[in-house]
């Protein structure tokens, strides 16, 4: 059933939309930034402790599609211990991959948003996590948005 | 109760467009309340006026300008009998329904809304009639006010309404039919309480005119606006009823051409309605475009479409309510051909994207209610909205395939 469809919602993706992992406020947090989509309302925000130039401590709350939610709980997994230098370089190979389907490198569990490339209309959802995560290691304080990228 | 309600007789083949495979499935359109698909006599319309009759209108001399200009016209002498106006002079062609709220905001509002003045809206408009209200009360300092929606059922307490009529309310405008709930407003009562203290009108009808008769001079109201890619007909057009009184007292809304007299190099003489209000050159096949959707709707007859959508509605009510793990919104009876919905556990977009994959085009998100939606407490819902091509048949499908997203979310 749906085998067209496995690309997009794998197995991994349906695991963590159902059961987020990180997903608890972050006490002693240093960093928040907060994604909306205003076509969707989904909305994520990310608590980060980061401390010198390493994320120490990751954590997320939000509500959204599984593609996003799935997005932000992986995302949560897979920036812990990086350094803000590591948190972009992922961030731009994700974004290539959600919007052409290419990866550049192993990319690990993060691999399996590759289908989303096929869904141009969940492009976005994948994404918007990632924009949070991205102002959180810049420091900014304003709210991102999907829709301030056109 | 046995349903066997198909498509409205004598249609077949006038929509090519619904033949075909989407995904690897038979198409199931079901966005009807976003846009209608267009039957090949509007698509025809716009053909033989591009290939044969095609100039600018008004001011011209030559042959082919008089007959843009006889069409033009005669597709506004249409529009008024459509609606039951009392005359053509009464119809202004707009982009849409959007574009006829904003007019009469900045046009009317200007010059009738002052501060302290309250304008009052429902709960269950359309963004399109919530924010140019809102730019209007920024510039004057008038109020808004908003008749509440009852919970998931999604009705207006007609009963509350005298005492939201206070002596300041000086606009109401509210939808005939909502584009979320399917909620079929009784538009005339509203607008009898409303003339009773002289409280100006505006309805909403981009759900109702392609889908039911339309009489203004029954409903009672003082503005009426509606979009005709809604209605069979194509995007860019769409037609502002104004009660001729009014629209002789309102300032014109852009300047350019088409709507002058004569113009000096500091003053103008405007035309009278409704050219005082269609600058530049207007949307000429959108019009002749319209006229032949109005055409093909009245050969089809707007009571069958009425009792069509009607039938869809209410069995698709029923089928999705048989179903475990469904929040339903708007009415349990007397709704229009539209269902709004929320599986639960699984997002309206994941909804409309695997649906999507089956050949369905729903549609997900706030449905530009995002007030509404805060009301009910969610942040989208998914909708099927019908029209006269589509079937019980195709809802039984939609249902099958529902309930395939269900067990594909384990929910």
């Amino acid at each position: 059933m749906f085998d067209d469809l496995n690309d997009l919602y794998q197995q991994v993706i349906l695991d963590h939309s159902k059961s987020p992992r990180n997903y608890s406020e972050l006490p002693g947090a240093n960093r928040t930034a907060q994604g909306h989509n205003p076509l969707c309302g989904d909305h994520v925000t990310l608590f980060l402790n980061v401390e010198g130039d390493q994320v120490k401590e990751i954590s997320w709350q939000g509500s959204g599609c599984a593609i996003s939610r799935a997005s932000a709980s992986i995302l949560t997994t897979a920036l812990k211990g990086k350094s803000v230098a590591e948190v972009k370089t992922l961030f731009d190979r994700v974004h290539d991959m959600v919007t052409t389907g290419k990866s550049n490198g192993d990319l690990g569990k993060l691999a399996v948003f590759a289908g989303v490339h096929k869904f141009p209309a969940r492009v976005k959802c994948a994404i918007l996590p990632w924009y949070a995560a991205l102002a959180a290691v810049e420091g900014k304080a304003e709210p991102v948005s999907t829709e301030s990228e056109e | 109760m046995q349903h066997t309600a198909q498509s409205i007789k004598g249609i077949a083949g006038d929509f090519p467009i619904l033949d075909q495979k989407v995904n690897g499935h038979p198409l199931i359109y079901f966005d009807n309340a976003a846009t209608t698909q267009k039957p090949g006599q509007v698509v025809e319309a716009l053909r033989r006026y591009y290939e044969h009759d095609n100039a600018n209108v008004h001011r011209g001399i030559h042959e082919l300008s008089n007959r843009a200009t006889r069409a033009f016209e005669n597709a506004r002498t249409r529009a008024a009998a459509f609606i039951n106006a009392r005359s053509a002079e009464e119809i202004v062609f707009t982009r849409g329904t959007t574009e006829g709220i904003n007019l009469v905001a900045n046009s009317w509002g200007a010059k009738f809304i002052k501060a302290g003045d309250k304008i009052l809206l429902t709960e269950m408009e359309h963004h399109s009639n919530i924010v140019p209200w809102q730019l209007l009360a920024q510039r004057t300092g008038a109020q808004l006010a908003f008749l509440p929606v009852n919970g998931d059922r999604g009705l207006l307490d007609l009963t509350r309404l005298s005492d939201s009529l206070t002596p300041d309310v000086k606009l109401l405008a509210m939808t005939h039919i909502s584009n979320t709930l399917g909620t079929i407003n009784p538009v005339a009562d509203f607008c009898e309480h409303a003339r009773k203290r002289g409280i100006v009108t505006l309805i909403d009808a981009a759900q109702s005119a392609g889908h039911r008769p339309l009489d203004v001079q029954e409903i009672g109201c003082d503005f009426l606006v509606f979009s005709g890619h809604k209605m069979c007909g194509p995007t860019g057009i769409g037609v502002l009823y104004g009660r001729g009184e009014l629209l002789e007292q309102m300032p014109p809304y852009q300047g350019g051409g088409e709507m002058i007299l004569s113009c000096d190099f500091y003053e103008t003489t405007y035309k009278k309605p409704p050219h005082k209000f269609e600058a530049g050159t207007p949307d000429i096949s959108g019009a002749i475009g319209l006229q032949a959707a109005m055409n093909y709707l009245d050969e089809i007859g707007r009571n069958n479409i009425a009792h069509h959508d009607q039938e869809l509605g209410a069995y698709a009510f029923e089928k999705l309510s048989s179903m475990k793990g469904i929040r339903l919104f708007g009415p349990t009876i007397g709704r229009a051909g539209l269902v709004s919905f929320l599986l639960n556990g699984v997002h309206a977009h994941d909804v409309v994207t695997v649906a999507d994959q089956r050949g369905i085009a729903l549609r997900g998100g706030h449905h530009c209610n995002q007030p509404l939606m805060r009301k009910l407490g969610v942040e989208s819902t998914a909708r099927a909205s019908f029209y006269f091509y589509n079937t019980t048949a195709e809802i039984d499908r939609f249902v099958e395939v529902l309930r395939e997203i269900q067990k594909f979310f384990g929910a």
